[in-house]
């Protein structure tokens, strides 16, 4: 099997190129083992980002023929003939498969992403009934690996737009009954849900079955609601 | 982006939510009902006329053309702007659209009353 690498060397190459890679063809690697292999015993300078290789800790995303991919879970045996591996779209390269994930660390803390509480501290434990945790317990599923941004046309032509999990990371608290905070100011800006122009290829990217584009039209149906009627722009 | 667009935006995308539901719901039923079940001779044929003459029927089929038609509009002008990379042209593709569907709204108007 022949991976097909984009390579990318500052100070080296003037633009990133493709370095192609015999690797052996078998069934049971995923695309980060081949990657893994290459690093190992054909070149060790490839660069590229890894940890768990189980789908839980989203550092892996790469683009796969280009489709935005975990690529802990996606085989060699998935494809015939030579793939293709570059890194994600959408974001600034510094090295080989490498990506910057500043300006999406900053997307995400834009929206306020934890319990905002008023009043008094609580003695114990804030308890949920089981409906109440299946409000947002699916938006927490997200592993921030990007792959929604990077599959997101929007965000690919335009940076600004806060993203598929950053709004998404905002309605999963938003929907839980601890929270007392509100995050409309952000999430009704023209960077916030209204860049949205419900493509759906984020969900269709999601390793984890979160439903970004879901999250966003939601809260485009609350911010709308909150703009045309007054009287409810702001929940007490 | 201006202001103007942020301010219209829920507006607009209300119009576009709703004509996408209206349509789900009721466009089916209707090609259903006229377009096959009628034709067919499943169904009897009709009196549009007699049905047309109640206003409550009338007023039901400019809501829908007009919602329809801006859901229509609304996803037409970002299909046009991402794909043909059109965005700086935002304005003038927006306006061409809801015009169209404006004008859509108002020649149904002009048959129906």
């Amino acid at each position: 099997m022949i991976l097909r690498v984009s390579r990318y060397r500052p100070g080296v190459d003037a633009e990133p190129v493709f370095q192609e890679y015999e690797v052996p063809d078998r069934a049971d690697w995923a695309i980060l083992d081949a990657l893994n292999h290459v690093k190992d015993a054909v070149d060790g300078t490839l660069s590229f980002r890894w940890s768990c290789r189980m789908g839980i800790c989203g550092s892996c995303g790469m683009n796969v023929n280009g489709e935005p991919k975990l690529t802990c879970g996606t085989f060699l045996t998935d494809y015939t003939g030579p793939v293709t591996v570059e890194p994600l779209r959408g974001f600034p390269v510094i090295r080989d498969l490498v990506v910057d994930i500043d300006p999406f660390l900053a997307n995400l803390s834009k929206v306020s992403p934890w319990l905002i509480r008023e009043g008094e501290e609580p003695d114990s434990e804030y308890a949920q009934t089981p409906e109440q945790l299946e409000a947002y317990k699916q938006y927490s599923m997200c592993i921030n690996c990007m792959l929604c941004y990077s599959a997101c046309p929007v965000y690919v032509l335009d940076p600004d737009f806060l993203g598929p999990a950053a709004i998404a990371l905002a309605q999963r608290y938003n929907l839980d009954s601890r929270d007392m905070g509100d995050r409309f100011d952000v999430l009704s800006a023209e960077e916030g849900v209204w860049g949205c122009t419900f493509v759906g290829e984020c969900t269709s990217a999601c390793p984890k079955h979160v439903d970004p584009a879901e999250a966003i039209q939601r809260y485009k149906l609350t911010a709308a609601l909150r703009s045309v009627l007054p009287f409810t722009r702001r929940r007490p | 982006m201006s202001p103007l667009r942020r301010r219209a935006e829920p507006y607009l995308w209300l119009l576009f939510g709703g004509g996408g539901v209206v349509s789900a719901m009721t466009l089916p039923a209707l090609v259903l009902i006229l377009g096959v079940l009628v034709p067919l001779g499943v169904l009897a044929e009709p009196d549009l006329t007699a049905l047309l003459s109640n206003v409550l029927v009338r007023l039901a089929l400019v809501a829908l053309v007009l919602l329809a038609l801006f859901h229509a509009a609304h996803r037409i002008r970002f299909t046009t702007e991402e794909l043909l990379g059109l965005a700086r042209w935002d304005r003038l593709i927006a306006l061409t659209c809801y015009g169209l569907a404006l004008a859509g709204t108002a020649v149904t108007v002009w048959i129906l009353f």
